[in-house]
């Protein structure tokens, strides 16, 4: 069964049509990628996922469920994960509390309870922290524990905000642009990441990125979008090779196609 | 002897100062805009325990009065974001600021419509007691003023660094979409941050009601209040209470030591003073950006 379905999505803003009747579907354990040039709709597409948009039409279904009309607080706690383009993470706290914020949504304590800090409460927070110190070693995160995240630099920031991700104990990550703005090496362990994700955790995946380099090495099916619209659907090679593609990303129309 | 005189009612100022501003600081957090209508809430706070107490009025228990007003500020409080402010996520801070600035002038209306604008004295147990120690006076009020202040100073502390509500609302100011997506209600949190800024309105506005009369007028002492928080740093709870007692102690040190009417500008010198040498406030927390 598809774990995430997106049926005909479509969001306008105004007259601008950012993402218009957009389908795919993504099975459990796949690592699934969005290309697709600037603008395209990519990014669009997970603020609509994770309810940050309203959808102009359409319906989007997560483990059989129905999520189009859920807030996007709700979104964690099914189990959606994501990371964003331009990193969204708590600057004034350290990169241990960052993670410890993914486990909210798993905080079965009362308010008494937190306040009289009672053993159960002492309990859970240890579960929590032991959760989140696996997340540190797979992520190699050990000598930025206890840093404030104002002061990382821009690659550790990334990687901080995938263990945030991981923190909440998704059953799928949704991942802007993991590999833009990092070095070949950084990208390189992304990519092992992501495998490990895939394999260790049992993590379904779903990225948008530009690294052709990362998407070929990682996903099993790529969806290629362009001004809104679906171009072509299948492995990263067949994508690749799709005339629409190309003409999308050189700028030119196939021939006998409008522009 | 003297000199302690002073700074014992300044404390007891302070903290009023110090609790305003505080609501200023929470609702900055929040909703990213300053609520200059932080002064009327403490006002109508003051006016309706007030209403609900005084003997005259309804003559309510002292305690069931206060909690009373407690109760319906944080409605008022609550009510405020869902009706006017949650219209406004998005837009300029500018939009908030105009929108608060009239709220205070409806409620310093309504106020004035019920109470009227002569002043009134609000009744409690302990109004005109008084200890002497050794020349030095203290009173009641302004006893109770520093206690309540450290309590509910204590029950914020709490809130904020132990329970899931006040973590989450932490997390919220700092990053609204990171906030969201680790699960967090950010616009319910933001009614309840109003709410809570109303409750801390009321208990400044009792307050400030046990040491004198009260008239609609009385938020003015919000713009204090506003330099109190900015000298704080506008986004630090710690520094707005701070910066209260700054002021509370300098006001009446200066009214007695420097000529002519420089108490009254004191709060504004001071305000000046750590803008130039410190801009982002005594409790700063921001960063310089990295490029």
């Amino acid at each position: 069964m598809s774990l995430l379905v997106a049926k005909d999505i479509a969001i306008h803003f105004g007259g601008v049509k950012a993402v218009d009747g957009v389908s795919f579907s993504v099975e459990e354990g796949e690592v699934f990628a969005i290309i697709g040039p600037n603008g395209a709709g990519k990014s669009t597409i997970f603020n609509l996922i994770s309810r940050i948009y309203p959808l102009t039409h359409g319906k989007i279904s997560f483990d059989g469920k129905d999520i189009t009309r859920l807030k996007a607080h709700d979104i964690a706690q099914l189990g959606i994960a994501r990371t964003f383009q331009n990193i969204e993470l708590f600057d004034h706290s350290t990169v241990l509390q960052n993670m410890l914020m993914g486990r909210h949504t798993h905080s079965r304590t009362s308010f008494v309870e937190n306040i009289l800090f009672t053993p159960k409460v002492r309990q859970q927070e240890r579960d929590h922290r032991k959760r989140v110190e696996e997340m540190i070693e797979f992520l190699e995160l050990e000598a930025y524990r206890n840093k404030m995240i104002a002061g990382l630099p821009y690659g550790v920031r990334k990687v901080v905000e995938i263990g945030r991700a991981l923190a909440i104990g998704p059953k799928m990550i949704l991942l802007d642009e993991p590999a833009s703005g990092l070095s070949v090496e950084e990208s390189q362990e992304v990519a092992f990441w992501i495998e490990d994700m895939r394999r260790d955790m049992g993590l379904t995946v779903l990225m948008v990125e530009h690294d052709m380099g990362l998407v070929s090495a990682v996903a099993d099916r790529v969806l290629a979008v362009a001004n809104g619209r679906m171009l072509a659907e299948g492995t990263a090679a067949e994508v690749q090779a799709d005339p629409h593609v190309q003409a999308a990303y050189l700028g030119t129309a196939p021939a006998g196609e409008p522009a | 002897m003297e000199l302690l005189q002073l700074l014992f009612s300044g404390i007891a100022n302070g903290c009023i100062y110090g609790l305003v501003a505080l609501g200023f600081v929470l609702i900055y957090k929040s909703s990213e805009g300053v609520n200059f209508a932080q002064g009327d809430m403490m006002m109508l706070g003051a006016f309706i325990a007030l209403g609900l107490g005084n003997s005259a009025q309804m003559g309510l228990p002292f305690g069931i009065a206060i909690i009373g007003a407690m109760i319906i500020m944080y409605g008022v409080g609550w009510g405020v974001e869902r009706v006017f402010v949650r219209q406004l996520f998005g837009q300029p801070q500018f939009a908030l600021v105009i929108l608060t600035i009239a709220m205070g002038f409806i409620f310093r209306f309504i106020a004035g419509s019920i109470w009227g604008y002569t002043p009134l004295v609000f009744e409690t147990p302990f109004s005109g007691m008084n200890w002497n120690f050794g020349g030095v006076i203290l009173s009641a009020a302004d006893l109770i003023t520093i206690l309540v202040t450290a309590v509910l100073t204590l029950a914020l502390w709490f809130f904020f660094a132990r329970t899931k509500t006040g973590l989450a609302a932490q997390a919220a100011s700092q990053n609204q979409m990171a906030a969201y997506i680790v699960g967090v209600p950010v616009i319910r949190l933001n009614s309840l941050i109003w709410g809570l800024s109303g409750v801390v309105a009321t208990v400044a506005g009792v307050l400030y009601a046990t040491k004198g009369a009260i008239d609609p007028n009385i938020g003015l002492l919000g713009i204090k209040a506003f330099a109190a928080a900015v000298i704080g740093g506008m986004g630090s709870l710690p520094g707005a209470l701070l910066g209260g007692l700054l002021i509370g102690i300098i006001e009446p040190i200066a009214g007695r030591y420097a000529p002519g009417e420089l108490a009254q500008m004191s709060p504004y010198i001071i305000m000046l003073i750590v803008l130039i040498t410190r801009p982002g406030g005594l409790f700063s927390q921001i960063h310089a950006k990295k490029v």
